[in-house]
């Protein structure tokens, strides 16, 4: 049994997942019994960070990825949006490097610049 | 003198959703006066995910949650005068302005709506002890040099405070190759948010030290030490508790402070539990005309809630101005009070026989709880009960009464809590 705050939402439900079954207690909402399993068999995660931008109002651009990628594959990213490197204009959305570092997210604009 | 219908003072997600909201509500005549380059306010430096899970029940960064309000507002003719400092404010609602291409000038509006935000309180009002030395930053400065100008503020980093900003610069310096060392908050609870607890320190194994704070820094030059001890229940620090912790880097996340130098330039009442103006249930303040909402009224934990309060001050503002400026608040009112266990609440005031059928009040409890009853009483009178799961000091709280049940009362109401247990 693994237990783990739901972070779907704000309200943080404090949900008990039995490993082999598989199954999701102390969950408010349905969202919260994905979460759950995802969070005992493969944590995935949102990454955002920045860019180096040229010609652009900042020197960064924020971006992020389009889905959610493996917790283990943070550093990977990291890696490779620290090479990185685009320049103005930017449409928010755009996509500047497709499936990042195999982790089968894109790396997406977070705004206009 | 530029004259307006409605001046709205910040250009950040209150003065955007308030702006909009106006427009929506058949105000033509809008300036929105920003300070910065452009519009979006803080938002555009908070590049995480996870807002406008509520508004639009995706995960958004702070760039796209902003990026989908100017857009709406460039469609609108809401004039937006960027690099403008608003300087002073006075109860007729004449706005004194500088900026480099006009220099001071002034505006005067029918309603003004008030949406300067709030700031970062810093290391003089907690009293910090120990050296001078560089590397201390307030969590939001660092987190603009970083995610703006790109400058990495420190390799190695200890954070006071566990405030939302605090636990998003946690992440944000370690995946970005820093160390952080450590997380200190003097509650015995952190004020931010669950998933931030979970996606920011557990993620990374960075340790969250519950009652314990900073007691000495070192470092004549650039910070080179920081010592924690833990406190006791009077807060406290217990000698023979202390930590040390090798690092170049102190970020405070320790609170933030509604913005409201022109408001009390304006002579507007300030409630001191918020730190923010005293409101009506319109989003009103005392002085006739001068609306407020957002953080410059009091501090949200989700920037939806920002949108939407700010979105009923715009409507309200342009009611205001279309049904002639003419106060409602010459009416009866009750005021609002903190019963047991309730921190604040927003809006202070009511006005007896307002328009609406209910009356939204938002508030913040003293201390976590399960099962808790919220009760709206008036003397020894329960006009209503609300049941909530679970309460929290870090979560602001929402209740809806309907107007018919606050017909007869001519006194004041009070929120309080009936804790089921505390946590």
């Amino acid at each position: 049994m693994k237990e783990f705050i739901c972070t779907v939402c704000p309200r943080g439900c404090r949900l008990k997942v039995d490993e082999k079954k598989l199954t999701v207690t102390g969950n408010g909402c349905i969202r919260g019994i994905e979460y759950g399993k995802n969070e005992a068999v493969n944590p995935k995660r949102i990454l955002t960070s920045t860019v180096s931008i040229e010609g652009g109002l900042h020197r960064r651009l924020p971006v992020r990825t389009d889905i959610a990628i493996p917790k283990s594959m943070l550093f990977d990213c990291m890696a490779v949006i620290h090479g990185c490197k685009t320049k103005s204009p930017v449409i928010a959305g755009q996509v500047l490097i497709e499936n990042i570092a195999g982790s089968g997210a894109n790396l997406i604009a977070s705004r206009n610049m | 003198m530029l004259k307006y219908d409605l001046a709205v003072i910040g250009g950040g997600p209150a003065g955007l959703a308030a702006a909009i909201s106006a427009y929506e509500n058949g105000i033509r005549s809008i300036v929105v006066l920003e300070r910065d380059v452009e519009l979006g306010g803080i938002l555009n430096q908070c590049i995480h995910n996870g807002f406008g899970l509520h508004r639009f029940g995706e995960e958004l960064t702070g760039p796209q949650y902003a990026e989908r309000f100017i857009s709406k507002l460039s469609e609108t003719s809401a004039r937006v005068l960027l690099g403008t400092m608003v300087i002073g404010l006075n109860s007729d609602r004449y706005i004194t302005c500088v900026n480099k291409y006009d220099g001071v000038f002034t505006i005067q509006a029918k309603a003004v709506i008030l949406a300067m935000g709030c700031r970062e309180r810093n290391r003089g009002p907690i009293g910090l002890p120990g050296d001078r030395g560089s590397g201390i930053f307030s969590a939001g400065s660092a987190q603009r040099y970083m995610n703006i100008d790109g400058y990495l503020v420190g390799r190695r980093a200890v954070i006071l405070g566990s405030g939302d900003i605090g636990l998003i610069m946690a992440r944000r310096m370690t995946l970005e190759g820093a160390k952080v060392l450590a997380v200190a908050e003097l509650m015995p609870h952190s004020n931010g948010l669950n998933r931030n607890i979970v996606q920011c320190l557990d993620d990374f194994g960075i340790p969250l030290y519950l009652s314990h704070t900073v007691t000495d820094i070192f470092g004549k030059n650039r910070l080179d030490k920081v010592v924690i001890s833990q406190v006791d229940d009077r807060l406290k620090p217990i000698p023979g508790t202390e930590k040390e912790f090798d690092c170049d880097t102190l970020l405070l996340s320790v609170g933030l402070i509604p913005e409201n130098e022109l408001t009390r330039t304006a002579e507007i009442p300030i409630d001191f539990r918020t730190n923010g103006a005293v409101v009506y249930d319109d989003m009103q303040t005392e002085s006739e005309g001068i609306f407020a909402c957002g953080n410059v009224l009091h501090v949200h934990d989700l920037v939806d809630f920002v949108s939407s309060e700010s979105e009923k001050a715009g409507k309200k503002a342009a009611e205001y101005i279309t049904g002639g400026c003419v106060s409602i608040h010459k009416a009866a009112t009750i005021d609002i009070k903190n019963g047991n266990g309730v921190v604040y609440t927003v809006p202070q005031k009511v006005v007896i026989g307002g328009p609406e059928k209910s009356l939204e009040v938002f508030f913040r409890v003293r201390e976590k709880s399960e099962k808790s009853i919220v009760e709206v009483s008036s003397g020894n009178r329960i006009i209503s009960s609300f049941k909530r799961e679970f309460l929290a000091p870090g979560e602001m709280e929402r209740i809806v009464i309907p107007r018919k049940l606050l017909e007869n009362i001519n006194e004041s109401i009070a929120i309080s809590v009936k804790s089921g247990g505390t946590v």
